[in-house]
């Protein structure tokens, strides 16, 4: 029963968050597309001039874009197919009866509260190096010749750290879920022969859809943004084998101090992020309302 | 029978899920294992398990080197004040979706999650400028305010969803007897809420903790939070695991430590209620 003061009242109560929202994305988004139509180089502040889009094909036709797009593409799929995979085995491992819940489900959750470049370091100087690190002890100890997983497999060894900072969320969301299942259903289809196989994607995997769709959906937002694994591990190299696109923009602007072809970039990337957003934002929504 | 194969059974779900676990866990506790080392028996190989000299040496070496606790400090009041900033903010526009839902309150839900999806380094550039321009960039003022904005709309989602469940015939009771709007939220909502925004405030304190994007883009030193500190190990420092070790332990252990006790709310937090 809301009356005509109440609704005022709603309003003005919303209006800070509203405002404040609204700025921080109109302002910046504003300056941005500004920025990204001059000629604006930090170092070179008396080159100046309207340009139109010839930031926009500078900084797409430069070799590095492709493939930046595309390790932005392998870095957060390969993120999520590991942790959706590995999160339902270890959940549906970790719901059956076991001794110590509450201590396992703290170890497993642990790795999410590691700030992302804390856990860069520990995984590339500690396990990673090629010389004294973990993996190269258990090489030697294993008779293989160690492996320089940065300098090799650059992009494969970031996706693995974000991986594992990662893999905890899914499998508390998924674990969540499955708790939500009521076992007579199991139990009743156990009965009528249905094997554990059958029972997992007939029963269990679709109840978990929901849980999946909400996994995927924010992991794919903080997914698109890393940052810290990859300026303090590879500085998006070498050469550009794991730039991905935040970090080509990155490099663009306080690096090469080419603000306004960096600006283009950033709109790009608001674009595609906006693409994408809008594909989960549907699929989500369907998902949400059932 | 059927119970001794169900303890068999039980032991061996115990064994893999222990096994598990700990390898996830691994790497943290390599770490802190490792910070305990003297620096040449950090790089033994083979590698040592427990059976090495412990020390305190390296913590007392981070903090000399690097003055550990002003880093500490300024994460503790951007972590705080992003935080504290945004759910004061948060709770009016929650409530009032909450409670007084109009005919736009799901799109304006979602317009807020939909910000979240605008990749920050979309307006690096702009952010930095403008923060340069006002003599905002190293400050915590200005961390404060670019962390809260950040996580604004997550605090607001999560309020919602918490607001949502207290049920709405209590506060038209409480109207009825003739509350003004302003006791109304601080004697009736507010208890009820308290556990909802406990969360809230558990949960980005540790998202605000963590923030590694403009914390490492907008602070050089006066400001810096740990994020800096611990990329200042990246190279050639990172070599020396010990001291690493303990500047990483040293970043990691308070948030690791509240993180264990918000795990419970963490799923319906981030979740924004989807999952419960």
């Amino acid at each position: 029963m809301s009356t005509r003061s109440s609704r005022k009242a709603a309003r003005l109560m919303l209006s800070p968050s509203v405002i404040v929202l609204l700025v921080w994305m109109i302002v910046p988004l504003a300056v941005t597309v500004w920025y990204s139509l001059l000629r604006y180089n930090l170092l070179r502040p008396e080159r100046t001039g309207f340009i139109w889009f010839r930031n926009y094909t500078n900084f797409v036709a430069s070799p590095a874009f492709l493939s930046s797009i595309v390790n932005t593409l392998i870095l957060v799929v390969g993120v999520l197919v590991i942790t959706v995979v590995l999160g339902i085995l270890i959940a549906l491992l970790i719901d059956r009866p076991i001794w110590g819940q509450g201590i396992v489900r703290i170890l497993v959750i642990s790795p999410f509260f590691i700030m992302p470049p804390v856990a860069a370091l520990i995984w590339k100087n500690m396990f990673m190096n090629p010389t004294n690190g973990l993996f190269a002890e258990a090489a030697k100890f294993l008779g293989l010749p160690p492996f320089d997983f940065l300098g090799h497999a650059p992009l494969a060894s970031i996706t693995l750290m974000v991986a594992w900072q990662w893999l905890p969320f899914a499998t508390l969301i998924l674990l969540t879920a499955l708790q939500s299942m009521s076992s007579e259903q199991i139990e009743a289809a156990e009965m009528d022969g249905a094997n554990a196989l059958n029972r997992f994607w007939f029963i269990v995997l679709p109840h978990l859809s929901r849980a999946i769709t909400v996994v995927i959906l924010i992991q794919t937002i903080f997914l698109l943004g890393v940052f810290a694994e990859i300026l303090v591990t590879t500085n998006g190299g070498p050469g550009t084998a794991s730039t991905t696109l935040t970090f080509l923009i990155y490099k663009e602007a306080l690096l090469g101090f080419n603000a306004g072809t960096a600006a283009a970039g950033g709109v790009i990337a608001v674009i595609l992020a906006n693409i994408v957003a809008i594909f989960l934002m549907i699929a989500v929504g369907r998902n949400l309302d059932a | 029978m059927a119970r001794a194969v169900s303890i068999r059974r039980k032991s061996l779900n115990t064994f893999w899920a222990w096994l598990v676990a700990l390898i996830l866990f691994f790497p943290i506790l390599w770490t802190v294992l490792t910070s305990f080392k003297p620096e040449a028996q950090a790089v033994a190989s083979p590698p040592l398990f427990v059976d090495f000299d412990w020390t305190l040496q390296n913590y007392r070496d981070v903090q000399a080197q690097r003055a550990y606790f002003g880093y500490f400090w300024n994460s503790v009041v951007i972590a705080l004040g992003s935080t504290g900033l945004g759910v004061l903010i948060g709770i009016p526009a929650a409530w009032s979706m909450a409670f007084v839902p109009g005919r736009h309150t799901r799109d304006l839900l979602m317009w807020m999650l939909s910000t979240k999806m605008m990749p920050a380094v979309g307006v690096l550039v702009p952010i930095y400028l403008i923060f340069r321009d006002l003599g905002l960039l190293d400050t915590r003022t200005g961390l404060v305010v670019v962390v809260m904005l950040m996580n604004l709309p997550i605090i607001i989602w999560m309020l919602y969803t918490y607001f949502k469940e207290i049920p709405g015939e209590i506060l038209e009771a409480a109207r009825m007897d003739g509350a003004t709007l302003g006791k109304e939220i601080l004697y009736v909502l507010t208890p009820m809420a308290v556990p909802g925004i406990a969360s809230t405030l558990l949960l980005n304190i540790i998202l605000a903790w963590n923030e590694a994007f403009w914390t490492l883009n907008l602070a050089v030193v006066k400001a810096a939070p740990l994020s800096k500190f611990i990329s200042g190990f990246s190279s050639p420092e990172g070599l020396f695991y010990a001291k690493l070790s303990a500047a990483s332990t040293m970043a990691i252990a308070p948030i690791l430590i509240l993180g264990w006790f918000s795990q419970k709310q963490l799923v319906r937090g981030l979740t924004f209620g989807a999952v419960k």
